[in-house]
């Protein structure tokens, strides 16, 4: 490929993923999200959520299957985990972020495995 | 008052109490009586089918299955071995030759449902835990640890004589009894600790729901089964050792045992029970 097939490629993927397409997180973060949201130690999502795949779900929160249709910008995902409370102050959502329960990385990996519920 | 509306006065209450310094509630707008009635109307309109007096069985009182499980746990109490070395405990004569009947009116027995009470002579709460430890520091005895053991086992003989009376938590019209009142309604509703949980994040508005494969306690009636055998503890506890496993549960500094916060909240707790009956001792999941 010459210089100017690879900055076309270049360009495409840029903006395949700033369109919001279809754009498959790594396998390997997808796996690390959801080890930590099945994990008791860490998220501990399945406390409170049903999730696809987990075993003895809570019922506080709502279903997070499908999770992608109800929110299809991934901020608005991030900052759910991020600080519920500012949207919702009656929430019994833990402000993951906030608190700093995860890091800004572990974030990320929870809400690349959420979007392929 | 709806369920609904109760929430949202919830919700403001909770903005209130951040945003008003301590003690900003005046004394003379506290009407606990009011609150009870919102509280249990609550409860009352969350579980149609729980007979108001079944909420002293905690999560058991939540469908037929937990029923059916309770039911089979009672036929050999495991809270049964802290009634009878309780008993023990009670009848031991201290050093000066008294016993706990000498510090407790009709000699300690049958007495439960009065505590926590308010003391208009030190204008703190006491609650049952707090009064043994003060008639054992009367008689020159070294006090219970506040949390399991000889605590547990002498408030359960007590709880035990007291079983079916009805609780009857008073605030009396003195300032200070509205005060530890209300610092007991706000630490139940405040948030804490690194999860942000309130008590009632959990006991009142999650109330009833699973949290993975156990049932949240509703909060109206959590003090009547106390103190309860809780397998997951392997032993008995105390009020005391149940809130400070709430709080570290939320990830939060558990608070000084027998101190003053945790007493005015198992006042305001308990009073919020009033006209239920003494259950305890108790078994927990």
């Amino acid at each position: 490929m010459g210089r100017f097939g690879q900055k076309l490629a270049a360009s495409i993927v840029g903006a395949v993923a700033a369109s919001g397409m279809a754009f498959a997180a790594p396998a390997d973060n997808v796996a690390k999200g959801r080890a930590i949201a099945f994990s008791t130690a860490q998220g501990n999502c399945l406390a409170c959520h049903k999730i696809p795949g987990g075993e003895l779900p809570g019922e506080i929160g709502p279903d997070l299957a499908g999770l992608k249709t109800r929110y299809p910008n991934r901020a608005d995902i991030v900052a759910i985990l991020q600080d519920e409370t500012r949207r919702n102050p009656l929430t019994a959502m833990p402000p993951f972020g906030r608190d700093r329960l995860l890091t800004q990385q572990e974030i990320q990996d929870v809400v690349d495995f959420l979007e392929t519920l | 008052m709806s369920p609904l509306a109760f929430a949202r006065r919830l919700a403001f209450a909770l903005v209130a109490a951040a945003a008003l310094a301590p003690a900003a509630k005046a004394a003379d707008a506290v009407d606990p009586a009011a609150d009870l009635k919102a509280f249990q109307a609550y409860f009352h309109a969350a579980f149609p089918k729980v007979p108001p007096a079944d909420f002293v069985n905690g999560p058991y009182s939540m469908n037929a299955d937990m029923r059916k499980q309770w039911q089979d746990i009672e036929q050999f109490p495991p809270y049964d071995f802290a009634v009878e070395n309780g008993k023990a405990l009670f009848a031991k004569p201290f050093k000066d030759g008294k016993t706990f009947a000498d510090c407790f009116p009709d000699k300690g027995v049958g007495i439960r449902q009065h505590y926590p009470q308010f003391d208009a002579k030190t204008g703190e709460v006491v609650t049952l835990e707090y009064a043994v430890n003060q008639c054992l520091a009367a008689h020159g005895e070294k006090p219970f640890n506040y949390l399991k053991d000889d605590m547990a086992a002498v408030t359960a003989y007590m709880a035990f004589t007291s079983r079916g009376k009805i609780f009857d938590i008073k605030v009396p019209d003195d300032p200070r009894a509205k005060e530890a009142y209300v610092r007991g309604e706000r630490a139940f509703y405040a948030r804490r600790g690194q999860l942000n949980f309130s008590c009632s994040t959990c006991h009142l508005q999650n109330a009833g729901k699973r949290i993975r494969a156990e049932v949240l306690a509703p909060a109206l009636g959590i003090m009547a089964a106390m103190p309860i055998y809780r397998s997951t503890w392997g032993g008995m506890g105390t009020v005391t050792r149940r809130f400070a496993t709430c709080f570290s549960q939320v990830r939060a500094t558990p608070l000084k045992p027998g101190g003053r916060t945790y007493r005015d909240l198992e006042y305001f707790l308990t009073y919020m029970g009033n006209g239920l009956p003494v259950a305890g001792p108790g078994a927990r999941p």
